[in-house]
This record gives C-alpha cells, sequence and structure tokens, in this order.
C-alpha cells in the first residue's frame, strides 16, 4: 500500500512539482497537490509544504501564506503528530504559523543562493531522518536569499539541548566551519524540528536531490525515513488492534 | 482615520541591509552617519470612531501580520 502525500500549493510555489515528482515517480507513493484554499488535506498521510516565492514574499517570507485556509487543517495534523515537511519556503512558513521557532533573516551577504552545499545530519530521532546516520553529510542544493535562521539566544539554547537542530551547514568532510555556513544562520543551522518531533523544515532542497541525474540522490534519505517510520507505525499500530 | 506603523528589527537583531548602507554612506564620505538600520513603513486607513480605537486596531494589525515579534518591533502612530 502507498503513502499518501499531500503536496501544499500557494500562489508563487515553484517547487511543488518537483516535490510531487520525487514522491509519485522517483519513489513510486501516491502524491497530490492541495490548493492553498482548500480546508482538507485529502487523506494524507504526510504532508509537504514546498519551495517557491509564496505571495511574492511580499511583507515577509511565508508571512501571508500562513493564514492561507489550509493551514489550519496542516496545524491540526501537525499537532495529532502527522509528519510535516517545509522545504525552503515550506520551513519559513512553518516559522511564520509559529508550528517551528524561529525566524529567517536576508543571508549575511545580501545575495540569493543557489548552489549545492552539505549539511550533516545531527539527529536520527525524527520521523525524516530516522534511515540516516547521525554525522551524514549530504549533499543537497539551496536556493533562498532569505535563509540566515534567527532566533532568542534561550530558544536556539533550548533547540540544542533537546536535539532539535537536525542538519547543520558544513563542508564536504562533515566539519562545522564559518565558511561552509553559506547564509550566516546561527549555530549553522540547516534544519530544525519540533518538540514532537514530527514536524521539520529545513532551508535545501532535498526533492531535487533524489536521482543520480540531479546531480546527487542524497535528499532520497529524508523520504524513504518518513515511509520506514510510517510503515513501522503501521506495524504497531497493526500488531496493537490485532492484540 | 489614518495610523502610521514602523516596523523595524530589534536592536539584538543583524541587520546587513543597514549594515551595508551604512558602509555605502561611509564609502561616499559621509563619516558623520553612524550606525543604520532598515526597517519598513505602513500607512492604513482605519475606520475607527477615536485615536484609541485606532491605535489598538493598528497595535492588533501589527503584532498578527506585520511585524513578526521574534525578530521586529514596531511603533505606531496615529494622524
Amino acid at each position: 500500500m502507498s503513502t499518501k502525500f499531500s503536496i501544499i500549493v500557494f500562489p508563487g510555489s515553484n517547487c511543488d512539482h518537483d516535490a510531487y515528482h520525487a514522491v509519485k515517480h522517483v519513489l513510486g507513493q501516491d502524491a497530490e497537490f492541495v490548493w492553498h484554499k482548500e480546508t482538507t488535506l485529502k487523506g494524507a498521510d504526510v504532508v509537504i509544504l514546498p519551495g517557491g516565492f509564496s505571495h511574492g514574499d511580499y511583507l515577509r517570507t511565508g508571512a501571508i501564506a500562513r493564514f492561507s485556509p489550509v493551514m489550519t487543517a496542516v496545524s491540526d495534523f501537525a499537532r495529532s503528530g502527522g509528519p510535516v515537511l517545509g522545504i525552503c519556503n515550506g520551513f519559513q512558513i512553518l516559522c511564520e504559523a509559529g508550528l517551528l521557532p524561529g525566524a529567517m533573516l536576508r543571508n549575511r551577504d545580501l545575495k540569493f543562493h543557489c548552489e549545492h552545499v552539505h549539511i550533516r545530519v545531527e539527529q536520527t530521532a525524527t520521523v525524516f531522518t530516522c534511515r540516516a546516520s547521525k554525522g551524514q553529510v549530504l549533499r543537497i542544493p539551496i536556493a533562498h536569499g532569505e535563509g540566515n535562521y534567527y532566533a532568542q539566544p534561550d530558544v536556539v539554547s533550548e533547540l540544542e539541548t533537546s536535539g532539535r537542530v537536525i542538519f547543520r551547514y558544513c563542508d564536504p568532510d562533515g566539519q562545522i566551519t564559518d565558511a561552509a555556513n553559506p547564509n550566516g544562520a546561527l549555530n549553522s543551522i540547516a534544519g530544525i524540528c519540533s518538540p514532537q518531533r514530527n514536524v521539520v523544515g529545513l532551508m535545501p532542497h532535498p526533492e531535487r536531490a533524489c536521482e543520480a541525474a540531479l546531480g546527487s540522490a542524497d535528499g532520497l534519505v529524508l523520504f524513504e525515513s518518513v515511509l520506514s517510520a510510517l510503515s513501522s507505525q503501521g506495524a504497531v499500530a497493526s500488531v496493537a488492534h490485532n492484540g | 482615520m489614518k495610523a502610521r506603523v514602523f516596523v523595524t528589527l530589534k536592536p539584538s537583531v543583524f541587520d546587513p541591509q543597514g549594515q551595508t548602507i551604512a558602509d555605502a554612506l561611509h564609502s561616499m564620505g559621509y563619516a558623520g552617519v553612524g550606525d543604520v538600520r532598515q526597517g519598513k513603513y505602513f500607512e492604513l486607513e482605519l475606520a475607527s470612531a477615536s485615536a484609541d480605537q485606532a491605535r489598538a486596531l493598528a497595535a492588533e494589525v501589527a503584532d498578527k501580520l506585520l511585524a513578526n515579534p521574534v525578530i521586529e518591533s514596531y511603533r505606531v502612530e496615529i494622524v
């Protein structure tokens, strides 16, 4: 049985088709676009908030999208433990919506960065990294002008101590250096998760790194992780039901 | 009634745009210009009966949408 991925489409989303392609054609799962005016998630097992420039990035990135009708359903889904992946603009929307802490500032050099970077998997105890190994280095593209992660010092400290920094920018050898940080993000943070660990946001684009023909297939591990997590949850639920 | 809302990054938050503008001014010879902070300015037309109501409404929309309290603070003027 295939897993249903609902990909939310905001006006200005432009990585929705990339996510759809990765899920449907590379992984062979069920994928469906959900327009932001919808009020249900169409039976999603996993929700993806894709990258792009929702509402033209007017006001602040993600600031207007967070008030879209579909976001009520996304919040309910997230709060009930459903897996939610926010990629790039999707991460920014999750922050604006308060589903993840912090905010994005302009990249410290004011440039839009469109390039492959390396990120290190810091935590494997999330539904999107359970198939990765701790310290694994992934080569994944970024494409953003506002990915400079910021949060108040007490919030960053809480993220660190609770193991909720999931990905950090690093060099090809996995070393965390200032030179390997493309945007100035605090503590080289590239991705974080919610306290329940089911909502993950990251600035890099794993959906654009799922096939060798695209230069890297390192992003696959996020999608394989959630499939694996859901199938083992299903097995547990089924055992519990039978018992 | 009209409200003016000024949104700026909190003092503790680095402002790379303001810094770049300050650097440009210094290279133009304006040694007398110190720190520069860039912000946003909004003019709101409000159907409020009193200045107090207008101020409360402007503050509410600033809290909800115009400013992100994680990184920004705001100031309201009623005109």
